[in-house]
């Protein structure tokens, strides 16, 4: 395993950008976006939640249930995100056998698990107003469900092995396979016949009122700032845990907790 | 300001279980993510103490 490794080290020598992939090297550097990122999470949220609750008038035909968009669409566009950056990492981890892509795969989990448990609770609530009911089996529902039980089962996969790099390289396979059910999240209204409203806001183009879209997307980037803070936190517990005993760790006294 | 009221702001147009059920359990998931990293990180570095300070590897 070692002599991999070194090959893999000298095959990639000399690009500076693979520095990077050194989980010592990267140690410092995800605690510096960690820290920006919590500041940028802080400022948009609070921008966001102003427009969206201070700014923003009553909609025309929902009231002031239509509110809780402004957290329900940018959950759920971070648990497509979030699970396509895993899917990305986990692709770069069986590709290349570097050790930080899994960790920062391992670090992405369960953090868009929680975005889509959010989009799920918060379209729950929205749905009972304004569909009559808190759930039905319609295509965009029963999808991100099922994008949820992606990630339990990523998570429960790779922390079943005793042997980390085999549930490594398992549950990157989920996280991989599973992949093909985002474009089917997104794509669902325009596909089936569903309960759940089309798209409001495509690129290039939307049918929502400016006020309330700047909210919307403000609330967005504060949940994507909120997501690379606290993936990059559990990735540096990660390095903790499985740098363990490497000489760069030291003592372990020279870590910021 | 937009609302008549704080009282009216809480009411939600009659919508406020739906509105702050939802933020409220947004809140709720952050902050358990939250205790969870800080318990996580805890556990790490001082499995990491033992381990240098223990000599066993």
């Amino acid at each position: 395993m070692a002599r991999t490794e070194q090959q893999s080290n000298d095959r990639f020598a000399g690009r500076w950008f693979w520095r990077f992939a050194s989980p010592a090297q990267f140690y410092p550097v995800a605690g510096m976006i960690e820290k920006i990122c919590w500041g940028l999470a802080l400022v948009l949220a609070a921008v966001g939640l102003y427009i969206g609750f201070f700014r923003a008038p009553t909609d025309a035909t929902q009231g002031e249930v239509y509110r809780v968009i402004y957290i329900h669409v940018p959950a759920a566009w971070m648990a497509m995100i979030v699970y396509l950056a895993m899917a990305f990492w986990c692709a770069i981890g069986l590709a290349f056998g570097t050790r930080l892509s899994f960790m920062m795969s391992h670090a992405l989990a369960p953090t868009g698990a929680i975005m889509a448990a959010v989009a799920l609770w918060t379209g729950a609530l929205w749905g009972r107003p304004t569909w009559g009911t808190y759930w039905v089996w319609d295509a965009r529902l029963t999808s991100t469900l099922i994008l949820l039980f992606l990630y339990i089962g990523y998570i429960a996969l790779a922390a079943a092995f005793d042997d980390k790099k085999k549930g490594d390289r398992a549950s990157a396979l989920i996280a991989l396979v599973g992949a093909v059910n985002v474009p089917i999240i997104y794509f669902s209204v325009q596909w089936w016949n569903t309960l759940h409203q089309g798209a409001s806001v495509r690129p290039g183009s939307s049918s929502m009122a400016t006020v309330m879209l700047t909210a919307m997307m403000i609330m967005t980037f504060a949940f994507w700032a909120y997501c690379v803070a606290v993936a990059m936190n559990r990735v540096r517990t990660q390095i903790i845990e499985r740098e363990r005993g490497a000489q760069w760790l030291g003592s372990g006294k020279g870590i910021k907790p | 300001m937009i609302w008549e009221s704080w009282s009216a702001f809480w009411s939600m147009g009659g919508r406020g279980f739906f509105v702050w059920g939802s933020y409220g359990a947004l809140a709720i998931a952050v902050v358990a993510e939250l205790i969870v990293l800080r318990s996580a990180r805890k556990r790490a570095l001082e499995e990491s103490h033992e381990r240098s300070d223990g000599g066993s590897l």
